[in-house]
């Protein structure tokens, strides 16, 4: 077999500091992980989609309540917290951009911005969320609203409750891996050759980001 | 590759044993923080195994309990804990991760020519959420048990006092490990196979842990937002599926079975994997069908994904909806025939040697036969009516879903143990295990198919005494499978440690990962790995494999086929 030993020897002139043993090359490490990172998201998709299933059977079940209580969400504030996160992840794309062109500080600047609007965006759902405890609409055994008497309505809330908490659990994650990038883009971790770390924290703030998009109409446009 | 190898032929004889995966480290710490596949696939071994045991002697309390159509050894109310537990701890413990993260994680890297798996870190890390959602569930086991059945179904399981909600978050971590490993292997296979080893190339081991992995990725998800909804309801009340809120249990059903049914194939595809690899092993023989049998298990994984509707056909489904699962159900009962015509084709004509991996091939195949085909009948809804909840079920799947996984289990713990340990066990006790094995299975589910059949329903404490005899019956076949298992224990412990050294390859197979000594380096292979021929190629010209026998150093010759060529 010692004859194949030379075929198999390829890349080890640029042997990349990040490059782990038990990859060929860098680029197939690189590849490795946006697979991994794709996957993941997938599963998180399924995840939701348990509740979505949740939502489009109960919404089937009371057209009504859902219709009457969409009315008492705060449109304005689920408005203001969509192009909050939309931004966000521009500033995200911009921040893996000018790490690619090797300006660290912008880059520093968009991750901080991302972070910050991904806790503005949980301070504001915050602020709803208080406003709903004060109405009484929390749901299960603490649900005395009286306002909505469409059946179905405390449904409407657990449903909302659910996924609107899922997702802001989601956000929250996603503010700590934005911070802890941030860090590390600080440190200069990272650059035009090695950025997928930046890349996959990126994916994983727009799958955020685009459940969000789905959850606005669905929850607050009925 | 992160040096060049120094030509394999030239290591001259060296009495000092040479360094492999297990004794390059040693102490615990080399162990809790190793990122070795090998070595994480065995410390999952160890814990399906201990979780085995557990879930055995649940199940051995189930039915010295059963002797007696009244109250035996323990109250109603702790029988309903024991069967819980017994499915909770099998399914969740043991099952799923048992072949995928034990045998899978060991072998699939080698098959591939892989040093490791795309993420090594990833792969412990799920070891260790294994190791917490275990515990979750052991915590609520200790603190008072569950008495929902391992189904967990509402509104019973959001209402009973027990402590259902410290089980249902192990189940939900338990989940997270199994995702760890799908996701791992997955990109393992897509990035990792080594130079020439294209797709129709793979081991078909390789294939069926693919299409596993296809489905743990998938489903687990689902189960993951289903228990934690149940837990949310379980603690906060939302009523989500409480029909006194306006919700629907039915609901949980559909969720929990989406996840719940491709859940079998988690754990019988793993089973087929194995024995596509022991089939062509022991009868020394192509193995017949290769693309039908690969293509075969993507199939079952996405055929499982749409049969789930089967397990509601009394739930008030529609008469439309539960003919439609009814059939789709029966469609992976042709892929698994598909199957079983090509291993039994893969016999024909073959030079089989009866070792033990082979005897429980034998059991896995009658298993998963008869197991199918009372499949079939209870995918037939007008049968299923008449069957819905009694033993008939508990036997079919016990057949099926456990015994072929289990056989599978042993199968791979006996065919890959000199590989994994380089020492090798007593042929004649592992015959004599299997043949305890084997029969007690069927001497312990042979009377349920009866019992079930005669009307006697699932999870009952009591039951009319005309059913005494069978049920006497079905508790000493379950003596004989746990003698068996005792049986196993004691020797492969004594192998463990006195067994008798092997070289790389004592079966003689064409399984790439049978060309790293035995047991492997740290990096799985001595020499780079050459893909030039296709897996389970018993028949081309000059590829007649040897058996190696002989021990590492001295006169080992390197690269069987190389040598030869």
């Amino acid at each position: 077999m010692a004859e194949h030993v030379e075929a198999h020897e390829h890349g080890h002139e640029e042997h990349h500091p990040r490059l782990q043993h038990h990859f060929q090359d860098m680029r197939t490490q690189q590849h490795a992980a946006r697979l991994g990172m794709w996957l993941f998201l997938a599963t998180e998709i399924l995840l939701f989609g348990g509740l979505f299933c949740a939502y489009s059977y109960y919404r089937t079940l009371f057209p009504e309540a859902w219709k009457e209580c969409s009315k008492h969400l705060n449109r304005p504030f689920g408005l203001l917290e969509t192009f909050d996160l939309i931004t966000s992840s521009f500033t995200m794309v911009l921040a893996i951009h000018f790490t690619r062109i090797g300006n660290r500080k912008l880059s520093v600047l968009m991750l901080l911005a991302t972070a910050t609007m991904g806790f503005g965006f949980l301070g504001l759902h915050g602020y709803e969320y208080y406003h709903e405890w004060l109405e009484g609409a929390l749901p299960g055994k603490y649900y005395h609203f009286e306002e909505v008497t469409a059946t179905g309505a405390p449904m409407f809330y657990a449903v909302y409750f659910l996924m609107t908490g899922l997702h802001s659990a989601h956000v929250f994650i996603g503010g700590v891996v934005l911070l802890v990038l941030t860090y590390l883009t600080a440190k200069g971790n990272y650059d035009a050759s090695y950025d997928h770390p930046l890349d996959l924290g990126g994916l994983y703030w727009h799958l955020v980001d685009l459940i969000w998009i789905f959850l606005f109409p669905l929850l607050y446009l009925v | 590759m992160s040096s060049p190898s120094p030509s394999p032929t030239t290591t001259p004889a060296v009495p000092v044993e040479p360094k492999n995966y297990l004794n390059c480290e040693t102490g615990v710490r080399s162990w809790l923080l190793t990122r070795d596949h090998k070595r994480i696939g065995l410390m999952f071994l160890a814990c399906v195994t201990a979780a085995l045991f557990l879930g055995g002697l649940f199940a051995m309390l189930i039915r010295i309990e059963l002797l007696t159509p009244d109250e035996t050894i323990m109250s109603a109310q702790t029988y309903n804990r024991m069967f819980t537990l017994h499915g909770v701890v099998m399914i969740f413990l043991f099952m799923i991760p048992a072949i995928p993260s034990g045998f899978g994680n060991f072998v699939l890297p080698m098959m591939i020519g892989a040093e490791d798996v795309a993420f090594p870190r990833l792969n412990l890390a799920s070891w260790y959420i294994y190791l917490a959602g275990a515990a979750f569930a052991l915590w609520g086991m200790v603190h008072g048990g569950a008495d929902t059945g391992w189904t967990f179904y509402t509104p019973y399981s959001t209402t009973t006092f027990t402590k259902v909600v410290p089980i249902l978050l192990g189940a939900f971590i338990i989940g997270f490990s199994s995702i760890a490993t799908g996701i791992n292997f997955i990109v393992t296979v897509h990035t990792m196979r080594g130079p020439g080893l294209t797709w129709n190339k793979l081991p078909l081991f390789v294939w069926s842990i693919y299409a596993t992995s296809i489905i743990q990725v998938l489903a687990t998800p689902i189960l993951g937002i289903t228990v934690l909804l149940t837990a949310i309801e379980h603690a906060f009340g939302f009523g989500i599926f409480d029909p006194a809120h306006g919700g629907d249990p039915v609901l949980f059903q559909h969720m929990f079975w989406f996840y719940s049914h491709p859940a079998v194939y988690i754990m019988v595809l793993p089973a087929m994997a194995v024995m596509s690899e022991i089939v062509p092993t022991f009868a020394r023989k192509n193995i017949f069908g290769y693309k039908a049998i690969a293509y075969s298990s993507v199939g079952i994984a996405l055929v499982g994904f749409f049969a789930w509707g089967h397990h509601l056909f009394t739930s008030g489904q529609s008469t439309f909806n539960a003919g439609v699962f009814g059939v789709i159900s029966m469609i992976v009962g042709v892929f698994t025939a598909i199957k079983v015509f090509n291993w039994v084709g893969t016999l024909y004509k073959g030079r089989i040697r009866f070792s033990t991996p082979f005897a429980y091939f034998c059991g896995f195949i009658y298993l998963l036969v008869f197991g199918g085909m009372t499949g079939v009948a209870l995918a037939t809804v007008s049968l299923d009516v008449h069957w819905q909840d009694t033993y008939f079920v508990i036997a079919h799947f016990h057949f099926i879903m456990v015994g072929a996984t289990l056989m599978a289990f042993l199968a791979a713990l006996h065919y890959w143990f000199p590989k994994m340990f380089g020492r090798t066990y007593s042929e004649g006790w592992g015959l004599v295990a299997a043949s305890l094995i084997i029969l007690g299975f069927n001497a312990t589910f042979i009377p349920q198919f009866l019992l079930g059949n005669a009307g006697m329903p699932r999870r009952y404490w009591s039951y009319p005494a005309e059913f005494q005899a069978l049920n006497v019956a079905s508790t000493a076949g379950a003596s004989l499978l746990a003698f068996g298992f005792l049986t196993i224990l004691v020797y492969l412990t004594i192998a463990l440690f006195y067994g008798e050294k092997v070289g790389r390859n004592p079966w003689g197979s064409r399984g790439y990962e049978w060309n790293s000594p035995s047991p492997p380096p740290k990096h799985n292979f001595d020499s780079p790995q050459v893909f030039d021929h296709p897996p389970h190629d018993y028949d081309s010209e000059g590829h007649e494999p040897e058996m190696q026998t002989e021990v590492h150093g001295g006169t080992e010759v390197h690269g069987d086929d190389g040598a030869k060529r």
